[in-house]
């Protein structure tokens, strides 16, 4: 079994890399990360014991599994019977091994005949989708509605006691399980590109399934093996332990039942049966736990993989040997010198994720730069240049693992992360977040709750933070709505976020990040998801509200064009640095640093890049 | 909402049939010993003819089942070929038995479940750890075998519960508590300590969701989000991972039963499966889907209720 666990693991973890070297490489990893998990070795050990002792069970058992010694029933243990008998003078350590061979064998034969069915079933609905797959799913939805015991008593009515027959039918039960696991897989793979070449290169559809989709389903299919397998022992001996099993056979649950019997006289004969079944399903239990931490464990390494190399990515070139040098000191010293007041002020900002291996990983490092009332800040960088982890650090929204490992952020004079402090202080920016501080989220649709109306969304905050009335809230979110160009503030109100458009459901972020009057708005790409034609209202939204209300905006983007249509200063970052910082015109007119003349040359494509920018721009109403 | 109760409804009916066209031809597909099997080695060829005449087993077996369906509607489900106690009649006075336990467990898991999935998702920690483990060991045992430990432990050998639940309601209120106690405790371990795990995967899946930050940004307490939004959305698949529970349950029941001997569903199931009594295997297998078609439109329409985006579809 080890074997067939390292290829279909080697396989689902690097789905986008059916052959070559670096498969080869992830699967050692895989297999290596399952044997230093205690709980994985465990598990196969235990289950590798269990297996050979069924295999040996003709050796090693002494006696056979139905040889009835009348004269000696429950005994105690002693040197012939080691484990004692049962109330039938049957030697318990017999039967508990040809028990575990039938036990396996049927768990083996229902987990097959549910692949057999599921599998297959599962690539054909999820590859073709269609009629094949609104009817599986009706069949699905039916055999998910009958509860196995019950289905079993029928079979067992229906063809009388045999292991088999009711292992057969539990299979086809539970086929289902395999079905939407791998409908699911292979929808999500269906599409991919890698997918849509082999179909362009002209093979056909049975060897892409072969090829490039099975490999995806080949672990998620073991893992629920293992799962499945210990659920069919269970219920199996259920049956068993209801005396409906086959009387002539030895299987745990019979043995369970029998001691049940006497539980009384000699309450051990249900020890053994009930130890061999926790050992025998826990193993399988914590198997399928151990592939999939090793896969999940996998997955972590190759993201964080990608995410370096794109950091590196071709704007990156060939020079990021100078990087650590921290090559614009001097600017970012301009701003950091002097102890004036700033609404928002960072300084020499480390943030970073603790690592499996007790390193931590910087994502951001030694940043500084301030904002002051009625500034708009642009922090500009590719993704993963640390951009968004500054402002989620300035927010106190960082995700529950990161740490602060060094630097301080003060917000109107006071420290939110003081020097030395690990984490951001929730205790002192819950007092501001809302109120003082706020913030518009990158994707309108996930950042709004889908249960409740746009109306309560924005009537909430403002009942908590500023302590108005509802009807008060109310008026103002109207009032708020038509502000931020929506046409009909009433009927979006009452709408639910699915109700209403990306592009409106970004306008209501802006109209709840402004609710409460803040000092600061904090924008993590406000525009990136959405359509060309709204990113321009929306940007041009952005600006209009600040100059009215006077207030302080941190945008970040990776959009220099976004940058030099609002910002008044800028902020380079690259790889959790800051490259180079200060007034947009002058960096646009003459960036000093390479990457940032980099930047600016892709954007611009060799276009006189201020001929445009040195104008100033007449800035229209907002439409 | 109404058209939305009426297209669920309606799909289960065809369930309802499916199914029970299925158990039937499955059950009488190979009956040509019934007969036989019902009058002992001893009865002579002509008596096993009049018996199958008697039973109705001589007609093609589309006739028989339409007749069973007409009957069944006219809530006749047959007799039972041993004892000739209508069916309809020993399903009515073993349900309460069983109902009264499932829904016991079943109210007493959603709390618990909820209780301890929540806590480990929000705090993590110890008690995160503990959901874990708990969950591997639940997973590892199979209920009836924990029923069976708890019996053999609690019972026999402290004599802390009874061993059997033999009581009827009318023994007074406290005794029939005490006596339930035992069996509901077997019936509920495992779902105690499958939902909690699954309870908090969903809490914790919703807890990292993008509003949860925005929401967070604006101002709102920590308590609000947790109770007011992310119970809301973790709600569907808390619900989802109940209702799968409550059908196994139907069949866990059965052993648990068993053990216990509580002359609910369990050893009448039992027995007729043994015998193959075939109309009483019939009527449990038709109890049980009515049973859970009930429940899923329950959970459909509470989902309905908790999700505007279903409730519209």
């Amino acid at each position: 079994m080890s074997d067939s666990v390292e290829t279909a693991a080697a396989a689902a973890s690097t789905p986008a890399v059916p052959t070559g070297q670096s498969g080869t490489v992830v699967r050692s990893t895989v297999i290596r990360r399952l044997f230093r998990n205690p709980l994985g070795l465990v598990a196969m050990t235990i289950l590798l014991a269990i297996s050979l002792l069924a295999i040996l069970a003709p050796v090693l058992a002494p006696f056979d599994q139905n040889y009835a010694n009348i004269a000696k029933t429950l005994a105690a243990p002693d040197s012939v019977n080691i484990l004692g008998t049962d109330s039938a003078g049957r030697d318990v350590w017999s039967r508990l091994l040809f028990g575990a061979q039938l036990t396996l064998l049927s768990a083996l034969l229902c987990a097959g005949v549910a692949i057999a069915i599921g599998l297959p079933a599962g690539l054909i609905a999820g590859y073709y989708a269609g009629k094949f797959e609104a009817v599986s799913n009706w069949v699905v939805s039916i055999l998910m509605s009958l509860p196995g015991l019950i289905v079993l008593l029928t079979i067992r009515a229906a063809f009388g006691p045999s292991v088999w027959m009711s292992m057969i039918a539990f299979g086809i039960l539970i086929s289902p399980s395999y079905f939407r696991l791998t409908r699911t897989a292979v929808q999500s793979v269906r599409n991919e590109l890698y997918v849509d070449a082999a179909r362009v290169s002209g093979l056909s559809d049975l060897s892409i399934i072969a090829r490039h989709i099975f490999s995806v389903v080949r672990a998620p299919i073991i893992i629920q093996t293992a799962a499945i397998a210990g659920v069919a022992i269970a219920i199996q001996s259920g049956l068993e332990f209801l005396g409906l099993g086959d009387p002539t056979k030895a299987t745990w649950g019979v043995m369970l039942s029998e001691g049940f019997k006497n539980v009384y006289l000699t309450p051990t004969l249900l020890f053994w049966p009930a130890l061999a079944m926790a050992l025998t399903i826990g193993g399988l239990v914590l198997l399928g736990n151990a592939i999939r931490d090793a896969l999940e464990d996998g997955e972590k390494i190759k993201h964080r993989k990608q995410a370096a190399t794109s950091v590196k990515g071709p704007l990156a070139g060939p020079t990021p040997a100078r990087l650590p040098a921290r090559p614009s000191r001097k600017s970012v010293a301009a701003v950091d010198l002097g102890t004036e007041h700033h609404l928002v002020k960072v300084t020499n900002l480390g943030v970073g994720y603790p690592q499996a291996d007790g390193s931590i990983k910087k994502v951001v490092d030694d940043v500084s730069f301030h904002v002051d009332r009625g500034e708009f800040l642009g922090i500009v960088g590719e993704s993963g240049s640390g951009k968004s982890q500054t402002a989620f650090s300035i927010l106190g929204l960082l995700p529950e693992n990161a740490r602060v490992v060094g630097g301080s952020i003060q917000f109107d004079g006071n420290y939110t992360v003081a020097p030395g402090e690990e984490r951001v202080s929730q205790e002192r920016l819950s007092k501001l977040r809302g109120k003082r501080i706020s913030y518009i989220p990158q994707e309108p649709m996930s950042n709004l709750d889908p249960a409740f109306t746009i109306g309560y969304q924005l009537v909430t905050p403002m009942v908590r933070v500023l302590g108005i009335s509802k009807a008060e809230a109310r008026q103002r979110a109207l009032k708020l709505l038509a502000d931020v160009g929506i046409v009909s503030p009433d009927r979006t109100f009452n709408a639910y976020p699915h109700e209403v458009s990306g592009g409106m459901a970004q306008r209501v972020l802006i109209a709840g990040a402004i609710s409460c009057e803040p000092d600061l708005v904090i924008a993590d790409e406000p525009t990136t998801a959405l359509d060309v034609t709204v990113q321009a209202d929306v940007l041009d939204l952005l600006r209009e509200l600040q100059r009215r209300l006077n207030i302080g905006v941190i945008l970040v983007t990776h959009n220099f064009g976004v940058v030099a249509d609002l910002c008044d200063r800028v902020a380079v970052m690259q790889n959790g640095r800051l490259v180079e910082e200060g007034p947009v015109r002058d960096i646009l007119r003459n960036p000093q640093e390479p990457y940032t003349q980099r930047l600016l040359a892709s954007m611009l494509e060799g276009k006189e890049p201020m001929s445009m920018l040195v104008s100033p721009r007449p800035k229209e109403p907002v439409a | 909402m109404i058209r939305f109760i009426a297209k669920r409804l309606g799909s289960g009916l065809v369930v309802l049939f499916v199914v029970s066209a299925l158990t039937f031809f499955l059950l009488y597909i190979s009956s040509g010993s019934i007969a036989r099997n019902i009058l002992g080695d001893q009865a002579t060829a002509e008596q096993v003819a009049l018996k199958e005449q008697e039973l109705g087993l001589d007609q093609p077996l589309l006739t028989r089942y339409l007749a069973w369906v007409a009957d069944a509607l006219s809530g006749n489900l047959g007799a039972s070929w041993f004892t000739s106690e209508p069916v309809a009649n020993s399903l009515a006075s073993r349900i309460p038995v069983t109902m009264t336990m499932v829904f016991t467990a079943m109210i007493l898991i959603a709390i618990c479940a909820a209780l301890i999935g929540v806590l480990a998702a929000v705090k993590r920690g110890w008690v995160d750890r503990v959901v874990q483990v708990g969950a591997i060991i639940g997973d590892s045992i199979p209920g009836f075998v924990i029923g069976v430990i708890l019996v053999t432990i609690l019972a026999i050998q402290l004599g802390l519960f009874p061993a059997t639940s033999t009581i009827s309601p009318e023994a007074g209120a406290d005794a029939w508590v005490y006596s339930m106690s035992l069996p509901v405790i077997a019936l509920l371990i495992n779902g105690v300590t499958g939902g909690a795990q699954q309870i908090r995967s969903a809490v914790i899946k919703q807890l990292e969701r993008d509003y949860v930050r925005t929401l967070r940004s604006r101002g709102i307490g920590e308590r609000e989000i947790l109770f007011k939004h992310v119970l809301r959305s973790a709600a569907p698949a808390g619900l989802t991972v109940l209702s799968l529970q409550l059908i196994g349950m139907l069949g866990g029941v059965v052993i648990i039963e068993q053990i216990f001997a509580l002359p609910g569903m369990g050893p009448l199931a039992v027995a007729a499966t043994g015998q193959s009594d075939l109309p009483v295997v019939m009527g449990v297998v038709m109890y049980t889907v009515v049973v859970v078609i009930v429940v899923n439109l329950l959970v459909d329409i509470l989902n309905g209720w908790l999700n505007p985006k279903v409730r519209v579809s």
